[in-house]
């Protein structure tokens, strides 16, 4: 059952300079249970995406100025910020980067995960209690009724994300958005946090949205990959199929340029490079956004002059390029 | 250059930190041994790399070795000479040999200088070559690294965080050092740029000579550049060994559970690792 329908969602940044088109027709579904991983580089949209989604962007200078946001059969871009405020933390809970930053410093914990009940369910204080404790111990964190008096500053980045893991699971939500939630972990703290929300997905049924940069943790938790570049979905696929035949260059390119931990070519000399850097996107290149630092773009096939469209090449299986690796002729040298 | 032919020679370095506690009148409590007790050599023109997670050590190692900060105890011995017991003018001429590229090129740029006064900067501060000649290195400098000369005249922020490491490497290279110390010089790039400075290091290395030593917590970005690797945790190193050694043999426990935590690109060895990982997680808490 899909719980999320994003139809051609559009968040323009309305700046001095001119328009930015942060966000450029995306479509995605996310199902009950099921995480999504969107994957991209900085600036490719994803953050801005998850934002809109929680109607927290910026107005102005951002405004969503196309698309549909259907959650639980609801629009949501045509909720007002009221009506969205019932929505955030109760059915849609998300998860940032940073847990330094999206902590407040000069509350307790208890504080902090109490407000979010009594918020949407009017807990009174007791209950609240008795529940935050309830949600410590369930992101195991060890002596969870002592650990609620506490202040941020006493936790480690990894207990942090995992209060704000707790406060996110507060109220059940539906679906929760992790926007890069283990970026600024240790590995292996990184590893312990993938694998809480693992679990957490499963037992709660809750659909996923992982937002990262690393294709790594997007093939350790995402059952679903969209790969964002200029504000656009280039591809999109089941994750042991994108992994296992990506069609479009920049995915391939992507996977091409990570420094490998094992396997053969891991001694190999050099990394391969993508040439150049994504583009401006007040400005973006008329037809394919790839183009400019694509190996297989071309001037015959209107790479430059028209925008491929996102099509199936195999069933599951998007892709927006005319030079997708499985319909590749060899050119001859 | 040493007996054994190093280039650097690390012998039992320590560093402390005093740690102040007490309101108004600040005592030292006790001390902090973020390095403690660290050996290593590196041999010139090759590249030793240092990982391990935030707390281990390895960023303040990597400053004790270049004296930007003072180790508590231990012995630096860079070209045969000891570090440790230069006088300030000797440590200054050794500088030119030495230098450091940081992490963030965000940051480690001053924003009121434009990149040619950045470059020409050191050659300044050590009095190389007459205003014009310096002029014509640095220009050569930025072309090494794969930087527009005719950009020089601009400000760091006018360039993306790639371009803004290039010109940092051009900097680290003005004088002409043996050894670069790296301190985790791709942490705060893309993937996609991450590989352009990766293979930009690469390639000085193999025309100049150089003698890197890469600090990084990425096991994956170290792998691949380094000959030898050094694990360290806790101020201390648990593991040395070539680069293959240390990553198909890993013999130290933490180790193991170090290299297993690393998410790879491949959703089948994935759930395969994090079989491993359940194993191993005991070693992370106990270590």
């Amino acid at each position: 059952m899909a719980i999320l329908e994003v139809k051609d969602l559009r968040t323009h940044f309305f700046t001095r300079e001119g328009v930015v088109k942060a966000v450029d027709g995306i479509s995605f579904t996310v199902e009950a249970g099921k995480t999504l991983g969107i994957v991209g580089e900085s600036g490719c949209g994803k953050s801005v995406t998850a934002l809109s989604l929680m109607g927290l962007i910026p107005k102005p200078p951002a405004r969503i100025v196309e698309g549909s946001v259907n959650f639980l059969g609801r629009d949501l871009t045509t909720f007002s910020e009221r009506q969205l405020e019932d929505v955030r933390g109760r059915e849609m809970a998300m998860i940032f980067q940073d847990p330094m930053t999206s902590l407040n410093p000069t509350l307790r914990i208890k504080t902090q995960i109490t407000e979010v009940l009594d918020r949407h369910y009017g807990y009174s204080k007791d209950d609240a209690v008795r529940r935050a404790v309830e949600l410590l111990e369930e992101v195991q964190i060890p002596r969870a009724a002592e650990r609620l008096r506490d202040y941020p500053h006493r936790f480690s980045g990894g207990m942090r994300q995992r209060v704000m893991i707790a406060i996110a699971l507060a109220c059940s939500p539906k679906l929760l958005i992790a926007d890069e939630p283990t970026t600024a972990l240790d590995v292996t703290v990184q590893a312990e946090i993938l694998d809480l929300l693992e679990e957490l997905r499963r037992e709660h049924e809750m659909g996923m949205m992982i937002i990262t940069h690393d294709m790594g943790v997007v093939a350790e938790t995402a059952d679903e990959v969209a790969v964002m570049y200029a504000g656009q979905i280039v591809e999109q696929a089941e994750t042991q199929e994108l992994f296992d035949r990506p069609e479009h260059p920049y995915t391939e390119a992507l996977l091409g340029a990570l420094p490998q931990l094992e396997g053969e070519n891991v001694r190999e000399g050099r990394l391969r490079s993508i040439p150049g850097r994504p583009p401006d996107l007040i400005a973006p290149p008329p037809g394919c956004r790839f183009a400019p630092r694509c190996p297989h773009a071309n001037l015959q096939d209107g790479c430059v002059d028209q925008l491929p469209e996102l099509r199936p090449i195999r069933p599951g299986h998007l892709v927006r390029s005319r030079h997708p690796a499985g319909e590749r002729q060899m050119v001859p040298a | 250059m040493s007996e054994n032919g190093a280039l650097l020679q690390v012998r039992d370095l320590r560093k402390e930190f005093p740690v102040k506690s007490g309101f108004l009148i600040e005592r030292v409590s006790h001390t902090v041994n973020a390095v403690d007790g660290v050996s290593f050599d590196i041999a010139e023109g090759k590249t030793l790399g240092l990982v391990g997670e935030s707390g281990s050590g390895k960023s303040t190692t990597g400053y004790c070795i270049l004296q930007l900060i003072k180790p508590t105890a231990g012995s630096i011995r860079f070209k045969g000479e000891e570090l440790t017991e230069l006088g300030r003018e000797e440590l200054r001429r050794m500088r030119r040999e030495m230098q450091i590229v940081f992490q963030d090129p965000y940051s480690s740029l001053d924003p009121r200088m434009t990149v040619g006064d950045i470059v020409s900067e050191p050659l300044e501060v050590h009095g190389v070559g007459t205003r014009r000649n310096r002029r014509g290195r640095v220009r050569e400098l930025l072309d090494v690294v794969g930087f527009n000369p005719d950009y020089s005249n601009r400000y760091p922020h006018e360039f993306s965080g790639g371009q803004r490491q290039r010109v940092g490497v051009a900097r680290a290279l003005a004088l002409n050092p043996s050894l670069i110390v790296c301190d985790e010089p791709v942490s705060a790039l893309d993937v996609s740029i991450q590989a352009q400075i990766l293979n930009l290091l690469k390639d000085l290395q193999r025309d100049f000579g150089l003698t890197y030593l890469l600090i990084s917590h990425d096991l994956a970005v170290v792998r691949g550049m380094s000959d030898h690797i050094a694990v360290m945790k806790d101020g201390k190193i648990l593991e040395t060994g070539t680069a293959d050694d240390v990553y198909e043999r890993p013999k130290h426990e933490y180790t193991r559970a170090l290299l297993t935590a690393v998410p790879v690109p491949d959703p089948r060895r994935m759930k395969e690792r994090r079989v491993e990982r359940r194993k191993l997680q005991h070693v992370i808490a106990e270590t």
